[in-house]
């Protein structure tokens, strides 16, 4: 039985700053219908690492305080993940500037006891894609100032470098845009971030199926980040599970050497004692059949 | 229940999460935070939540000598689900 840091083919684990996690598959926790639906989402998920947002506390009524206890105590995401020994990783999303990302990573590291963060720099409420400029300064930024940062990054190879250049712990390009479920819509450059990073690719953002993270996987990355894919499922569980194995496969895939491609038809059957009919010869014999040893 | 964050304001408020927020007299952050999320307090000491005060933050460790005056913008943050 393998530990949760040792995955069962003696692989090495996704390591991020030193520190081993035993699932390839961080989660999100966005999306879901509810703190129970979730909980056993991320169970299902086998993920070790889940992002939080960082908010404002709901204001209490008057002489009430009946809603702040809906933030605080055993309600709260972030106590659900205390209570599932799961790693949380706050985000700064939401934040479209260098200063937002920055207080509010340092909000987040007093706030959850982690100098972890997931660094979103967003250009615009529109695309909510990322701002590459933003994010390299804030990674700088928050990298002197001894976080360890994850940085949310276009799917574009000299960012991914320039990012991990500045001292990031992981780089995590974006398979298409947030919450669109769309995949990896530029797989050569997935390709090209994870042959070349330094650090590890977490695929982010954009996975809408199993079969999309096990492409991530077999493009090279070291994990997949996702949300919506399965808490916006119709069965938020039966994704989480098809994630995690999807992952699983997808990792085994890349390193199991695959096939060359070829052009046309190739026979694995042995070309010799088929059987005839009529006395005639087996039709085919001249052709493809002949290269099947 | 008398407030005494809150009972006979007078000048300036504080705004806090981005609302006005009348103060009697200079509130420490402790206070605050017990009175925003009471619920957040476990055996006393605070958990999941963070403060800043005019964009900077304030350590866990000041909040007890950090007080919060007319004027000051402050920020209290938990996680929340996301990302």
């Amino acid at each position: 039985m393998p530990t949760a840091t040792t995955p069962a083919n003696g692989d090495t684990p996704l390591t991020i700053a030193g520190t081993p996690l035993g699932s390839r598959l961080v989660m999100g926790t966005g999306g879901a219908a509810s703190l129970l639906a979730l909980a056993d989402a991320l169970t299902a998920s086998g993920t070790e690492l889940t992002t939080v947002a960082m908010r404002r506390v709901a204001r209490p009524e008057p002489r009430t305080g009946q809603d702040a206890r809906a933030e605080g105590g055993d309600t709260s995401v972030w106590a659900m993940l205390e209570r599932l020994g799961i790693r949380a990783l706050p985000n700064t999303a939401g934040c479209f500037t260098v200063r937002e990302a920055v207080l509010t990573a340092q909000l987040a590291r007093e706030a959850c006891g982690t100098d972890w963060v997931k660094l979103e720099v967003i250009a615009d409420d529109t695309t909510l894609l990322p701002d590459p400029a933003g994010t390299v300064e804030a990674a700088r930024i928050l990298v002197r100032d001894g976080f360890t940062v994850l940085p949310y990054t276009n799917d574009d190879p000299v960012t991914a470098r320039h990012l991990a250049d500045a001292g990031c712990a992981a780089v995590m390009p974006l398979g298409s845009p947030i919450g669109s479920g769309l995949g990896i819509a530029n797989p050569r450059n997935i390709e090209a971030i994870a042959a070349a990073s330094p650090v590890p690719v977490i695929l982010d953002a954009g996975i809408g199926t199993a079969s999309d993270a096990a492409l991530a996987m077999e493009l090279g990355c070291a994990g997949v980040l996702l949300a919506t894919a399965v808490t916006r499922a119709a069965d938020p569980v039966r994704m989480a599970r098809a994630m995690r194995l999807a992952v699983e496969a997808g990792y085994d895939a890349a390193r199991a050497g695959r096939m060359p491609r070829r052009e046309g038809a190739l026979a694995s059957s042995p070309t010799d004692g088929r059987v005839a009919v009529g006395g005639a010869p087996a039709p085919g014999a001249r052709d493809n059949l002949d290269l099947a040893l | 229940m008398p407030d005494e964050l809150t009972d006979e304001t007078t000048g300036e408020p504080a705004v806090v999460n981005g609302e006005p927020y009348p103060l009697r007299g200079p509130v420490p952050v402790t206070d605050l935070v017990a009175r925003l999320v009471p619920a957040a307090i476990v055996d006393g000491v605070p958990r999941g939540v963070a403060v800043a005060v005019d964009d900077a933050v304030v350590p866990r460790g000041a909040w007890d000598r950090t007080e919060i005056r007319p004027g000051m913008r402050v920020e209290v943050v938990t996680a929340v689900q996301g990302g």
